[in-house]
């Protein structure tokens, strides 16, 4: 049976520092040729500092029908924006 | 109720994501389109391929051979962005070999001369950086951030070309008449490339409406054309064809109209090079079979605990 090995995403940090952006997907047997395959796909122009390979049926994904229960703004607790609170006049720095 | 938070996406340009609701046209015209795009940037290595042995310098096989493996690459993008859309890679190259799937008509003509190696570079390279730079904005976000990544890497691709053919116009007669016939010949092949005229497209209305496609066939064609006649004086060489003017009045060049007959004689298999190109590529994939067997099996063996990594 012919097959095209498992699927892996692939996350590559740009600089040191930033974060790690997701950016395509390889397939591979292992972790080792996994990160092999990224390194030559998504690495050619040397403008990375990090790079991570996991397997695509490990990540485990929001619900996109739970959207709006998850990800709602909660604009009403306004608490939570520096705006809310009074600093008295004067203070600085802060 | 799916179906119309797509409508609202589309309507307010925000991207579509793989877990998004679409509609199962928006999903097999992608489809379509980004694995027959990916098959073109792996056939599109073979007539290059052909002239890695024979490149005149060791700068230029340098070159070459980075210029192919960012082919290779942008494929392994593309074929990243379609499995998103739900269909596996076996899928993908199966259609590809029993000629279910296409790949750009362009890769079906020979590269017979060192000049054509420039004419692939600066043309067909040329005018695929204008279809992807319009493709940066296509509705579906894997698609564009994959067009992204490729527009990047592609400039080099078109400048590598260019810089051939101006070294061969400007060498010996020999070299000079060589660059001219290798434009001669990719000229049209490389119009063609925007697909048929806007009045003949089959798949644009629905591409539009969903904003896969945001500029038309023949609107695409002109900026390549004018574009491309400008650097063609550069070099001095010519466009080979006699009917070419500048429009005063609308500011573009205008063409003799292409023969579409050729093109389509082509695309349906009896191109000079269809059958080599398929050939080529089960033969390879065979050759590698191997490999992936091996592959699997060491993993296997890894899972089961009979190796460790």
């Amino acid at each position: 049976m012919d097959t095209q090995l498992d699927l892996w995403e692939v996350f590559v940090q740009s600089k040191s520092g930033q974060p790690f952006k997701h950016a395509g997907s390889v397939h591979a047997s292992d972790k080792q040729m996994a990160l092999q395959n990224a390194r030559d796909v998504y690495t050619r122009r040397g403008e990375t500092s990090g790079l991570w390979v996991v397997r695509a049926v490990d990540i485990v994904a929001a619900d996109l029908e739970d959207s709006e229960m998850l990800f709602d703004p909660s604009n009403e607790k306004i608490y939570r924006h520096p705006t809310f609170y009074e600093v008295p006049e004067g203070a600085k720095n802060i | 109720m799916p179906v119309d938070l797509f409508t609202e996406k589309i309507d307010q340009n925000k991207s579509i994501e793989p877990r998004d609701p679409m509609p199962d046209d928006y999903r097999y015209h992608l489809i379509r389109q980004i694995s027959q795009h990916a098959h073109s940037e792996v056939i599109g290595m073979q007539p290059e391929g052909n002239w890695i042995t024979r490149a005149p310098s060791l700068r230029s096989k340098m070159i070459l051979l980075a210029k192919i493996q960012d082919e290779g690459g942008h494929g392994l993008y593309l074929y990243s962005a379609a499995e998103t859309l739900g269909i596996s890679r076996e899928e993908m190259i199966e259609q590809l070999q029993t000629g279910k799937a296409r790949y750009s008509n362009i890769f079906n003509y020979p590269a017979l001369t060192w000049a054509d190696i420039g004419a692939i570079g600066w043309l067909v390279d040329g005018a695929a950086i204008v279809n992807q730079v319009m493709l940066q904005r296509t509705s579906y976000g894997p698609y564009a951030r994959a067009m992204v990544r490729i527009c990047k890497e592609e400039s080099f691709h078109q400048r590598q070309g260019y810089e051939i053919m101006a070294k061969m116009a400007a060498g010996t007669p020999e070299q000079h008449e060589m660059a001219q016939d290798a434009l001669n010949r990719w000229w049209a092949p490389a119009l063609m490339m925007f697909g048929p005229p806007d009045a003949e497209s089959l798949h644009s209305k629905k591409a539009f409406q969903w904003k896969i496609k945001r500029e038309s066939n023949d609107a695409l064609r002109q900026k390549f054309i004018d574009k491309t006649v400008q650097q063609t004086e550069v070099i001095g060489l010519k466009i080979p064809d006699p009917g070419l003017r500048f429009n005063e009045e609308t500011g573009h060049y205008e063409t003799s109209p292409l023969n579409w007959d050729e093109f389509y004689r082509v695309i349906n298999g009896n191109g000079p090079c269809n059958r080599q190109r398929i050939e080529h590529h089960k033969k390879v994939h065979a050759e590698g079979q191997w490999v992936r067997e091996a592959a699997a099996a060491y993993a296997e063996k890894l899972r089961t605990g009979v190796l460790e990594q």
